[in-house]
């Protein structure tokens, strides 16, 4: 009876490892397409001319559209709503410590530093690299990714490169409009509650911060852009079985940007402040 | 009957006709051989030693029941996949182990009509047409709008052009599916399933537009349909395919008349009798 369980034992831990060694290769197999995607995409921006397939700059204008232009309203918003409860927090913080106004130093690093350029990556995540997904996974499904090469059409040069050069346009772009309106937010809450008025407050975060802090917010946000492309055309080029397929796809796409982002500003700011 | 191994030792030269040296007889050029090209999908083999001659200026049907290959064999021939052996010489060019660079040439000379019409779903009617021109030649807007008008002219869709794909019929997107193939007047036309999912009437309309493109653009086109009636009306020459095999290669009497049983269940639509092996049928069901 015990050898009987002790083989079941053996049998469920050789199919664990099974299991767990089959993700492993799948990962580093979806990982390397990834990376050769980033060089094709790289390769296409580059030789496209010569290879009679120049990479459009109206399609990547139409896409620096929907990325960027249309995303606007809603990075407005909410970076302008983070900014309001950094300094809420912030100040509430401080307070126990009566150094309440301490507090732009506190939203202006955090701001521009951390914040804005994670907000606008996970949003624009959810929003475009979703979006890229689905698209890319309908036009494989429906041939249309066929429907190109036929054509004569490189889809890595008219549909990977135009998103890889909209996200690393749009992506920073949008993290300094998010910078502003952070601490825009900080600025209009720290007023009300502290009656510091807006030009003091300018004039100090001005004070506090170097090129040094946007420039690390906007090198992540480059990294971002890129991690969100990447995965966003990945996802709809490996969807299978139909609607259901892309709309797994959507979601994994999603999941993976957002938690790459994390995991990548994670790293990042390690680096970035030793 | 053309027998199904086409061992030409003659080379193709440009125009509609050429001589051999044997007999100075005027024989059609060669516009796609196929020779002894194997498939595989993993370890099942899905084409198996496909021998097959096209001719300038004909219709070829290729014919065959569900999972007969003829499907995977239009994607070779499309130059989508690439297959375990042999070889695909289209317009002169072994299309197996040409460069990038000279399919992309290639191309422009040939235009496919996909199935379920593969138009891009963001374009209007007119951009899908004339996407083949804005990325192939430098025409001017003008002429690319009047080509446009013109393709959608002749598939009797003018006045379409700014609708968007998902306010179209079934056999409007057809049509639309192939003026985008021959935007570009090519010499090569594939068309996948044209009769699939319409009814008879637009069927019909749609073979009529095939005949009236090869006698009007003088085009070699490839249909792949498992519709007979539509092949019997459209083909100069039909291949029927089984298992990855070609059956037999004839024009449409040929076909009609030969005694090949698999031929005459297709034409019938005669359910295949496969003896079942016990043993085997058991050992699937109890999936060991």
């Amino acid at each position: 009876m015990s050898s009987m369980m002790d083989r079941q034992g053996n049998f469920g831990f050789r199919r664990l490892i099974e299991s767990v060694g089959r993700r492993t290769i799948n990962g580093i197999e979806e990982l390397g397409y990834i990376f050769s995607l980033f060089v094709a995409s790289l390769y296409w921006l580059a030789m496209g001319k010569w290879r009679k397939q120049p990479v459009r700059a109206a399609t990547t204008f139409k896409e620096i559209m929907l990325i960027g232009i249309a995303a606007i309203p809603i990075i407005t918003v909410l970076c302008f709503a983070v900014g309001v409860m950094l300094a809420i927090q912030s100040i509430a913080t401080l307070k126990t410590f009566g150094a309440e106004s301490k507090v732009v130093i506190g939203i202006a690093l955090s701001v521009t530093r951390e914040f804005s350029p994670l907000i606008v990556s996970i949003l624009i995540a959810g929003r475009s690299g979703s979006a890229i997904t689905a698209r890319i996974g309908t036009m494989h499904e429906s041939q249309e990714i066929d429907a190109l090469r036929v054509i004569g059409i490189h889809p890595v040069r008219y549909l990977v490169t135009p998103v890889l050069l909209a996200m690393l346009v749009a992506v920073p772009c949008l993290t300094i409009l998010g910078d502003f309106m952070g601490l825009f937010g900080g600025a209009v809450f720290t007023s009300m509650e502290l009656g510091m008025n807006l030009t003091t407050y300018a004039a100090r975060s001005l004070d506090v911060l170097t090129v040094d802090d946007i420039r690390q917010g906007l090198v992540k946000s480059v990294m971002f852009a890129i991690i969100i492309a990447m995965i966003g055309v990945s996802n709809g080029f490996m969807v299978r079985g139909g609607a259901e397929g892309v709309g797994r796809s959507t979601t994994r796409s999603v999941v993976l940007s957002i938690s790459f982002i994390v995991l990548a500003d994670m790293i990042f700011t390690y680096l970035l402040n030793r | 009957m053309t027998i199904q191994s086409h061992n030409m030792t003659h080379t193709t030269t440009p125009g509609d006709f050429q001589s051999t040296d044997i007999n100075h007889a005027r024989v059609p050029e060669e516009v796609i051989r196929i020779e002894s090209l194997v498939t595989h999908y993993g370890h099942r083999k899905i084409l198996d030693d496909i021998n097959l001659t096209i001719h300038r200026g004909e219709i070829m049907v290729i014919m065959g029941g569900s999972g007969s290959g003829k499907t995977t064999l239009l994607q070779h021939l499309l130059g989508l996949i690439r297959p375990t052996a042999g070889s695909i010489h289209i317009l002169g060019k072994d299309i197996t182990s040409i460069s990038a660079l000279e399919m992309h040439d290639l191309r422009s000379d040939m235009g496919v009509a996909f199935q379920g019409g593969a138009l891009f779903s963001s374009m209007t009617v007119g951009e899908n047409v004339q996407l083949p021109l804005r990325e192939h030649t430098r025409l001017d807007n003008n002429t690319i709008n009047i080509m446009t008008r013109l393709k959608l002219e002749l598939v009797n869709l003018s006045g379409f052009e700014n609708l968007m794909p998902s306010e179209l019929s079934g056999g409007m997107i057809k049509r639309v599916a192939l003026a985008r193939a021959v935007i570009m007047d090519p010499k090569l036309l594939f068309f996948d399933e044209p009769s699939a999912g319409l009814d008879p009437v637009v069927s019909a309309e749609l073979d009529e537009l095939i005949l009236r493109l090869k006698q009007a653009m003088n085009m070699t086109i490839v249909v792949v349909t498992h519709e007979l009636e539509s092949a019997f009306k459209i083909a100069d020459r039909i291949t029927v395919l089984d298992n990855g095999r070609i059956l037999m290669t004839g024009t449409v009497d040929e076909i009609r008349n030969s005694d090949s049983e698999r031929i005459q269940n297709l034409l019938n639509r005669r359910p295949r009798n496969e003896p079942i092996n016990a043993d085997e049928y058991m050992q699937r069901l109890t999936g060991q």
